[in-house]
């Protein structure tokens, strides 16, 4: 039965990691960059969500919403002031952009927020399900967050495959210029891109700080180069690949840290990551690209 | 190229050897003088050590052409390292230099060793992939060098992973997990620290310049065209990254020894970014930049000090706007104008700046 119960906590947090590297990657095929921001917007969401809720007394749900429309704006800003001038940047120089808006969302937080860990308290009140006369106990922030990142992915997949704007996505991320010539605006593809990735951020936010349940301007650092790991994990650009490398990121690690050893269950999850590089070398589901001359 | 290629190359690397004398001759009139606060004292030392550090990751980001984002793993591996040879040292009653350069060799010998172990398996990859990977190795280390015990005393060494030794006094210990290293004597010479990084700054600037040097960049600017004419991609990676992980761990040993203790917890993804930012800002390729950006960039917080919980945000947008006119086209006349006055002409190792050919820049 703990293998069960640790089987569902490993889905659990991979959903969300899954939910945080679906915003790496679809930043990565679309425009080419490592967002090392990326998981500073889990932190702000989280506090904007948590203040909203427990200072201003909004309902749980409208404070999601606040946080997911404030962090959209912000990762549109971002992209708006320190990125879009980078475009024909070599990705090196994009790359310590990145890492400097991550220092100064982090340094900004510790400010206006405090350096000091917060108690998040769980949005989800409801009473945890208990199956097998109560052997196995399943949150409700675990079952949300199952549920949540299932539905995200289906959301999204239909968005991609089945919209204008998602074609206009997949057509910029093949060929910038080729989409240039058809009439279609990088600029504001790659605005849309951000803006999703950061909502979905926010989200990934709040079912990881009620799962924890803490806050800090450090919260997310680690989960964020988890996540960047689980997509380089499924391929880094893929979709399918961030849902399957979240996911098996996530159970690698519970299972590592039930059955293993606690202390070393992040050495074991970039084992994992290094084995299955050595192995495929563009990740699970990554396409293989042909060097040219 | 200009004619007397070889003078001006000696030319250039004998200005970096002069800018490091001037600045340990400057340092040194203002330590005797009683100006240098002591602060700045304490700075010293690891200015050098990043020093180090920064033109040893340039060899692999800016002569290679390979983002390594785990350097400070192998910087934490030669400060262990070299903090447990330097305390064996100290007991067995050797002076302050012996122990330090005891350090140093311990520190590059096991980064060595690391480097090639590492690369081995994870030079067969490219571009991002790479990068993620050795970000992974670099977890990895930090979190094995935070389940390591290891203490001294009478009967020997007692080593303990994951768990702590039993029997052994709770001050025998120079490496104590979580708690990291403790030091039994620092040794804070600034005098052998500039030495340990002139002797880097030749290593460098002699590899760079040599056959081996050019093979390098070659494979750097065109992987496919260097294997066209037989330079064999794999055993020149192999240097590169392994003699730059080797100096990393000499670095370490210094920068862990002019500390009473050091968290593993110090070396960690940050730390390789902090070093990666000195070779980004002082120029891929360009040894000197790598050793001047590191030594401002390591001053200015300290020197930001008085702006109390400003100070980091000010750190972050003073490299967003760097970064930003170095690069954008917006800012793109100041930025020019700005990059004329740091750096008049180019040094030999500067790969060219051109975003198409640029090794950095993998686009499609």
């Amino acid at each position: 039965m703990d293998f069960l119960s640790n089987l569902v906590n490993g889905i659990s947090l991979g959903s969300i990691y899954a939910v945080i590297a679906l915003g790496y990657t679809m930043v990565y095929g679309i425009a080419k960059m490592l967002n090392f921001a990326h998981g500073d917007i889990i932190m702000v969401g989280a506090y904007v969500c948590f203040y909203a809720v427990y200072h201003f007394g909004l309902p749980g749900w409208a404070g999601v919403l606040l946080a997911m429309l404030l962090c959209l704006i912000l990762g549109v800003a971002v992209e708006r002031l320190a990125y879009r001038p980078l475009r024909r940047a070599d990705s090196l120089a994009v790359l310590i952009t990145a890492i400097g808006v991550s220092y100064f969302l982090e340094n900004t937080a510790q400010l206006v927020f405090g350096a000091n860990n917060v108690f998040f308290p769980n949005l989800f009140e409801a009473e945890p399900i208990r199956l097998f006369d109560g052997r196995l106990v399943i949150s409700v922030v675990t079952l949300a967050s199952i549920g949540i990142c299932m539905a995200v992915m289906v959301i999204l997949t239909l968005f991609i495959e089945k919209t204008k704007l998602g074609k206009a996505m997949r057509a910029v991320s093949e060929d910038k210029d080729a989409a240039r010539l058809m009439g279609i605006s990088v600029d504001r593809t790659i605005s849309v891109t951000f803006a999703i990735g950061s909502a979905l951020a926010a989200l990934a936010g709040v079912l990881l700080c009620s799962a924890i349940p803490s806050l800090s301007p450090m919260t997310g650092s680690m989960p964020g180069i988890k996540a960047f790991t689980a997509a380089v994990f499924g391929g880094i650009g893929s979709i399918p690949g961030a849902l399957l490398g979240g996911l098996l990121l996530g159970v690698i690690e519970v299972m590592g840290k039930a059955y293993i050893s606690t202390q070393l269950s992040d050495a074991i999850v970039f084992l994992v990551l290094i084995i299955v590089l050595l192995v495929r070398p563009t990740g699970i589901l990554g396409k293989k690209v042909q060097e040219k001359v | 190229m200009k004619k007397n290629t070889f003078t001006t190359i000696w030319k250039s690397n004998f200005t970096t050897y002069g800018i490091v004398l001037l600045f340990f001759a400057v340092m040194m009139i203002l330590m005797a003088t009683g100006n240098l606060s002591r602060l700045m004292r304490g700075q010293l030392v690891p200015i050098c050590a990043y020093a180090i550090m920064a033109a040893s990751l340039n060899l692999t980001v800016g002569v290679l052409g390979e983002l390594s984002l785990g350097h400070a793993g192998f910087v934490s591996i030669g400060c262990f390292g070299g903090g447990l040879a330097a305390a064996l040292l100290h007991d067995a009653g050797a002076g302050e230099l012996v122990c330090l350069a005891g350090a140093v060799l311990a520190g590059v010998l096991l980064s060595t060793l690391a480097g090639f172990l590492i690369g081995l398996p994870v030079l067969r990859l490219n571009g991002d992939y790479l990068a993620i990977v050795t970000l992974a190795c670099c977890q990895i280390i930090k979190s094995l060098l935070t389940n390591l015990f290891v203490g001294r005393d009478e009967s020997g060494l007692h080593t303990g992973f994951l768990t702590q030794p039993e029997g052994v006094a709770a001050d025998a210990f120079v490496i104590r997990g979580s708690q990291g290293l403790r030091n039994a004597a620092v040794i804070d010479n600034f005098p052998a620290a500039v030495v340990l990084l002139i002797l880097c700054l030749i290593i460098i600037y002699n590899l760079i310049d040599s056959k081996s040097g050019r093979a390098i960049m070659a494979l750097r600017d065109n992987k496919i065209a260097a294997r066209s004419i037989g330079i064999n991609i794999t055993s020149y990676k192999m240097m590169a990254f392994v003699v730059s992980a080797a100096m990393a761990g000499a670095a370490g040993a210094l920068f862990g020894l002019s500390q009473a203790t050091v968290l593993p917890g110090k070396f960690d993804f940050n730390m390789s970014v902090l070093i990666l930012v000195f070779v980004v800002l002082g120029g891929l390729g360009n040894i000197r930049g790598s050793v001047i950006a590191a030594a401002l960039l390591t001053i200015l917080p300290e020197k930001l000090r008085f702006l109390a919980d400003y100070r980091m945000i000010i750190y972050a947008v003073v490299l967003i706007v760097v970064m930003l006119m170095r690069n954008s086209t917006v800012f793109h006349g100041l930025g020019e104008k700005i990059q004329g006055l740091l750096r008049r002409k180019k040094t030999a190792g500067s790969p060219p700046r051109d975003p198409d050919t640029d090794p950095a820049g993998k686009e499609g």
